[in-house]
């Protein structure tokens, strides 16, 4: 718990949004807006092959027909979102073979951001693949990683280097077609990681990544593939700020986790987009689509989250039980303050036999903010002896906030076996005053009581991460109470 | 100077007078015992004095080593030496007693400014403390108060005040819901921090607690008011003749 502690301390110091400051590094931006040249000069700039573009030309046509289709079921309330007024393309000038001809501006960035790049790789032995803004500065553990077979890579690069992999499996999950949002980061997508295990190895290092929007009005569109092949383990780690700033910002990212045969794939992530100060303006618009695929036999992916930023998240990581045997689960931390809207939940999809999937969902809302559980559990009519827990907790702090839980379930199997459990409830004022009594602050003890109602989740986040989570969930919700 | 003057202290709940001109006071190493009748403020009395909302106090002073204890938060008033051992300890899931015992003890060592408690030296106080108190370790693992039986809730409460060391812990019918073996560990726990230093404000229904811990002094708390004091005898005589006399004197 000393890290609570040490968020109360850091929580005093910290007025505004802490990662609110913008690096000043020229860019080399697209025209504003989106067309078909836009796509191109995207394609161009990475230099990718034929087949990369139209891949990409293809997506863009079909968004087109989509015009009319931007999702609108979800909770969330915002103005209509003009994509002719985003630029849909920015990158450093500088092209970076080591780190140590990293921008020092940009290292500066990180250091804020408590990320000292090449430190943390060597301290805590993680590979970070640092994505600034939309193409990727710097590699590390790059050679260890090679040795044992293991692709990390910008999927820029991996278009080039292995072009097989990234044909057989782009798209393959989160087709074109997919969704609106889906489809238009198929088609101006600009950059992100893709990562390879070979048959039978057990990563031996967490992978990671840190996003960051940096270039006014750029939206983001980040495309990561991970593929997980026969017997093989990997555990991903995806971390996001950004900067402040009043104009909202669009976040479009896709993310496709490929499990083969008896392969595991740990996917987890700290969102903290900029959510707008505290009267909604400004912020993150978040529309991800993450999917993993167990596809092989014994396949498993679990995916974890702590969402606490964004103005707006509107995210589904999801999983497809193809294989026999596959295991799908999903944590959630999701919390609201202020004017932020979350919508986010996920979709498990039984396919196979002897498939089993957990759900366990933890929403906070504080100050004016909503919060949506969304969750389909789908049983197939293969899916014999199939089973789903789901566990969905709500935490309200204040009496403005709201709280919403949508389970969908569907099952077309009578051997399966579903289980939902919700429960909603708030931060009693008994148990506020039981710790003010031991002499903790309200911040403490709003903290404590949330990393409590959270721990199930946060629990299953690396160590690091969870320290980090710990911390980001109190400063989430400074000033929510009293 | 007395360790905690309580002064005229009149406090209404939702617009009812529920206090009417409490006067008390503590001297260093006391042991006060406060008995009554339901009804009559006791409860009120350690809710006001430990800073609980809801409570509006109308007149009168609350004063820890001469300091106006009524201009302080409740957390203030915790860290300054204020400890309320709950009728009611709340569950907190989640939250293990251990992490919780370790952000409250770090809250008072800020407070006071020193350095926090690193985790070995926090296990080992906790240890000792716990071995002291004849409890199993391994509660401190569990998520405070959640699934804690009656006699559990209070020892986790002692277990809190033994490691805070406050300067006047109150204990709000500490004895309600216990067993005489779980009374007798936590009279143990009590009377082990009984201190030249330390005061205690023992809030009870029943005299029966009084034969563990065995105050100094003993007042009656009717209609709002302190009705009587003495020493130990009178809860003796309040066991037996009851608070009739008392109520009816007030009324």
């Amino acid at each position: 718990m000393a890290a609570n502690q040490e968020t109360a301390a850091a929580v005093k110091n910290v007025e505004q949004y802490k990662y609110g400051f913008v690096t000043d590094i020229e860019s080399d931006m697209a025209p504003k807006g989106l067309s078909e040249d836009i796509v191109r000069f995207i394609s161009a700039k990475k230099g990718e092959p034929e087949w990369m573009l139209e891949w990409r030309l293809k997506a863009y046509r079909y968004w087109l027909t989509l015009a009319d289709e931007e999702p609108t079921w979800a909770k969330l309330i915002y103005p209509k979102i003009d994509y002719q007024a985003s630029y849909y393309y920015a990158a450093p000038k500088q092209k970076l073979a080591s780190m140590d001809e990293v921008d020092p501006k940009l290292l500066e960035t990180y250091k804020k951001l408590g990320i000292p790049l090449a430190e943390q790789a060597i301290l805590a032995g993680v590979a970070v693949d640092a994505v600034f803004d939309s193409v990727s500065v710097a590699t590390t553990y790059k050679k260890k990683l090679e040795e044992m077979g293991v692709i990390f890579k910008p999927i820029s690069e991996a278009v080039h280097s292995h072009p097989e992999l990234v044909k057989k499996y782009l798209g393959s999950v989160v087709p074109y077609t997919d969704n609106f949002y889906a489809t238009l980061n198929c088609a101006v997508f600009t950059d992100g990681s893709f990562v390879y295990i070979p048959k039978g190895l057990r990563c031996p290092m967490e992978l990671s990544t840190y996003f960051r929007i940096n270039e006014k009005n750029t939206g983001q569109f980040e495309r990561t593939l991970i593929v997980a092949d026969e017997g093989s383990y990997v555990s991903y780690l995806e971390g996001c700020t950004a900067p402040q700033r009043d104009e909202n910002q669009l976040h479009a990212a896709v993310v496709e986790l490929i499990a083969l045969d008896d392969a595991e794939i740990k996917y987890s992530t700290v969102q903290n987009w900029y959510p707008g100060d505290a009267d909604g303006r400004g912020g993150i618009y978040n529309f991800v689509t993450k999917r993993g695929a167990c596809r092989g036999k014994n396949s498993k992916i679990m995916w974890t989250q702590v969402e606490t930023g964004s103005a707006i998240t509107w995210k589904y990581p999801s999983c497809i039980l193809q294989g026999d045997n596959s295991v799908g689960e999903f944590y959630s931390v999701a919390i609201t303050n202020n004017r932020q809207q979350a919508d986010t939940g996920t979709k498990m999809i039984h396919l196979g036999a002897n498939t089993r999937s957990k759900i366990i969902s933890k929403g906070i809302s504080a100050g004016h903010a909503d919060n949506t559980y969304r969750g389909l559990v789908r049983i197939g009519a293969k899916a014999d002896k199939s089973r789903n827990y789901t566990q969905c907790d709500s935490l309200l702090i204040g009496d403005k906030c709201g709280a919403h839980t949508v389970p969908y379930i569907e099952s077309r199997n009578p051997s399966a076996v579903t289980e939902h459990e919700a429960t909603t409830s708030k931060i009693s004022d008994d148990q506020l005053f039981y710790c003010l009594q031991r002499g903790m602050t309200q911040e403490e003890a709003v903290s404590l009581i949330v990393n409590g109602f959270c721990k199930e989740v946060l629990q299953t986040l690396p160590m690091e991460f969870a320290v980090e989570a710990q911390k980001l969930v109190s400063i989430s919700l400074e000033g929510s109470v009293g | 100077m007395a360790l905690l003057e309580i002064k005229n202290l009149h406090a209404s709940v939702a617009g009812k007078e529920i206090l009417k001109g409490v006067t008390l006071a503590l001297e260093p190493g006391e042991v006060h015992a406060i008995m009554g009748p339901n009804g009559t403020g006791k409860s009120t009395l350690s809710n006001v004095i430990a800073g609980r909302e809801g409570y509006e106090v109308t007149k009168g002073q609350v004063l820890l080593d001469g300091e106006d204890v009524l201009a302080m938060a409740a957390d203030e008033r915790a860290r300054a030496g204020i400890f309320l051992a709950f009728q009611y300890p709340v569950e907190i899931p989640g939250v293990t007693t251990s992490a919780f015992l370790k952000t409250a003890l770090n809250a008072k060592r800020r407070a006071a400014g020193e350095k926090e408690i690193d985790a070995m030296e926090f296990m080992k106080l906790v240890k000792k403390k716990t071995e002291a108190l004849g409890m199993p370790y391994d509660m401190i693992k569990r998520a405070l108060n959640v699934g804690f039986s009656g006699g559990e809730k209070k020892r986790a409460e002692v277990l809190q005040m033994t490691m805070l060391e406050p300067r006047v812990a109150i204990l709000d019918e500490t004895d309600s819901g216990l067993d005489i073996d779980a009374l007798r560990v936590v009279s143990d726990g009590v009377n082990s921090l009984r201190a030249p230093d330390r005061a205690f404000l023992v809030i009870t229904h029943y005299q029966r607690l009084l034969d563990y811990i065995v105050p100094d002094h003993v007042h009656v708390l009717a209609n709002g008011r302190i009705a009587a004091s003495g020493g130990k005898e009178l809860a003796l005589e309040l066991e037996a003749e009851g608070y009739a006399k008392y109520l009816n004197a007030a009324a």
